[in-house]
């Protein structure tokens, strides 16, 4: 049987790093690709979708962004062609069309059985990502049959619905970017409003992320945090490449705004009655975030910082939002999920799961020589973007290789 | 500039501690954390009647006080009925009112907010097209329901909204109300 020192399971940035990482420490390793390098952005991704980090975010190992426009927002076809090129540039050990089927400790670390056979290694670094399924709630099945859903990680354009309305569930970043999109496609759309993450793309000259970086919120790490569990759950942020688009935009362009959806019965949607304090709540935590940033930018360099002219508006709400919706009688043709993601593990055979069936792990850190990459707050808030990989890889590639020489010298 | 870091406390009579222990406790043990609260209601005569709560089950075992608590119910002259009781609507929106403004109290304590005093006055509003069968296009229950805070307290405004929107966030009845729940009835 083929054996390697570390079997990397993904080759998408956070693989790639991993690999960068190891190279760098002269680890021997395998990197298994079930498709293609980078086959979540290039396969599982809609086609207008551009990303919500700034370019001058967005390096990949070896390939740092040095293109001219380092505050603009890149196409997912312009973040391949980066892949592509990080690949010409850095030869990395990757098996591409090689679907991992099964990881189980074995004596001298774990066996990872493969559909093109089988290998042994010491350490393995699962970079399979958060988003391998969509989550979609169990009453989604209680849906006519004659009702097209989808999900963003299966819809590419406006035409693969059938015309009609649209029922948009979830507004975090896919929904509010799918909810426009397809509302200026010519379908009337309804967008079901749960908990969400409002904030701004600029504040006060700087892009919000870059803010977040500054005062500190995308750099506490995980042990620091009081509640960790809560924070990996709370909604990825609302943000698009472009100047927000938020709900009040939404529905200047006639989006109608309903609450979270709460059931389906074949015929109706329900949906809940909190939509003014879910709007107001994230109103609040926006509030908050910028008067972090004021505190900051008005301690260290408030000349630099011109207080911001056009603050956004509070989340103006429809005066008694809809509680139900026939969908049927009204007309709706699609469903489109956009209810988060979950990553898929059910490879894994090692007791590594808690009662929810969510992948234990500290920091990164599953167990001796079991190591994962790219789950929310890994690490830090930025571990599942894109420059977060190469920190998360760093330490998780020490870590490994201090396993590594431990187990030697025993 | 040196910003001094003030530990804020207060005392709203709510026993935060205890509350955060429960949590901690009850994260270990998932079973204690079933609950199921109870009233038993003896009809008297036409819409008036009486409900009687005691007992509940909580942290594995039945759960029970020293006495006893009635809360009657009755419909008003305007409906040709005896008017000795409020309204089983009113005594919901006293329950949501209630369970806000008990929420609002544990919340600002535990963010070390003084609260002075705190109203609510909550209406719910109903087409009685809808109870009378007379539209059945018209719901039985209340089209909207409106909720003012007010709220004086040793806190900013925002800090105030901040407690209040928690406090929905956490409400059991806030819940009940927004969100669909299954009853299932059954004839002794």
């Amino acid at each position: 049987m083929k054996r390697t020192t570390a079997v990397i399971i993904g080759a998408g940035q956070s693989g790639l790093a991993m690999s960068f990482e190891l190279m760098q420490r002269g680890i021997d390793h395998i990197v298994l690709e079930r498709g293609e390098v980078a086959n979540s952005w290039r396969h599982e991704r809609w086609d207008s979708l551009k990303l919500l980090t700034p370019n001058r975010m967005n390096a990949l190992p070896g390939l740092p962004y040095a293109g001219p426009d380092a505050d603009g927002f890149m196409s997912v076809r312009e973040l391949v062609t980066r892949f592509d090129t990080c690949l010409s540039r850095t030869s990395f050990p990757i098996d591409t069309g090689t679907t991992v089927l099964s990881v189980a400790p074995s004596d001298r670390g774990y066996r990872v059985q493969t559909d093109q056979g089988a290998l042994e290694a010491n350490a393995v670094v699962m970079a399979t990502g958060a988003c391998n399924h969509p989550k979609i709630p169990a009453f989604a099945k209680a849906a006519s049959d004659d009702m097209v859903q989808t999900s963003p990680l299966s819809y590419k354009r406006p035409s693969d619905l059938p015309e009609g309305k649209t029922l948009v569930v979830g507004a975090s970043a896919s929904g509010l970017q799918l909810a426009r999109e397809l509302q200026l496609s010519g379908r009337q759309v309804t967008l079901a409003v749960g908990n969400h993450t409002r904030m701004p793309r600029r504040y006060r000259g700087r892009d919000i992320l870059e803010w977040m970086g500054r005062i500190g919120v995308t750099s506490t790490l995980y042990s620091d945090l009081p509640d960790l569990d809560r924070v990996r759950r709370l909604p990825s942020p609302s943000l698009t490449a472009d100047d927000t688009l938020d709900l009040n935009l939404l529905q200047e362009f006639g989006v109608e705004l309903v609450g979270r959806c709460v059931g389906l019965d074949g015929e109706e949607a329900h949906f809940a009655g909190s939509l003014a304090n879910t709007c107001a709540s994230a109103d609040l935590k926006m509030t908050r975030l910028l008067a972090s940033i004021d505190a900051f930018a008005d301690q260290h360099n408030p000349k630099d910082c011109p207080a911001d002219d056009a603050p956004l508006a509070p989340t103006q709400l429809p005066d008694g939002p809809r509680l139900r919706i026939n969908l049927a009688r009204e007309g709706f043709t699609s469903i489109l999920w956009a209810t988060g993601f979950a990553p898929d593990f059910t490879w894994l055979r090692a007791p590594h799961f808690d009662a929810k069936g969510r992948l234990m792990h500290d920091g990164g850190v599953v167990t001796k020589g079991l190591y994962v990459m790219g789950l929310p707050y890994l690490r830090y808030r930025r571990s599942t973007l894109l420059f977060g990989a190469g920190d998360d890889a760093m330490f998780l590639a020490n870590h490994m290789q201090l396993g590594l020489e431990r187990a030697c010298a025993a | 500039m040196k910003t001094a870091t003030m530990t804020k406390t207060a005392d709203n009579g709510v026993n935060v501690e205890a509350l955060l222990g429960a949590r901690d406790a009850l994260t270990q043990a998932p079973p204690a954390a079933q609950f199921t609260w109870r009233a038993n209601c003896q009809w008297f005569n036409g819409a008036h009647s009486r409900s009687t709560i005691n007992g509940y089950f909580g942290l594995g075992e039945e759960q029970s006080r020293a006495t006893g608590f009635d809360i009657e119910s009755d419909h008003p002259a305007l409906f040709a009925a005896t008017d000795n009781a409020a309204t089983p609507l009113e005594i919901v929106l006293a329950a949501l009112a209630s369970c806000l403004t008990g929420g609002v109290a544990s919340i600002a304590q535990h963010r070390g907010v003084q609260l002075n005093s705190v109203q609510v006055e909550v209406e719910g509003d109903m087409d009685m097209s809808g109870v009378l069968g007379i539209d059945p296009d018209v719901r039985n229950g209340f089209s909207a329901i409106r909720v003012k805070f007010h709220i004086d307290a040793d806190a900013p405004a925002t800090e105030i909204a901040g407690i209040v929107a928690q406090s929905q966030k956490r409400s059991a009845v806030y819940d009940i109300i927004t969100n669909p729940g299954n009853v299932r009835t059954t004839i002794a």
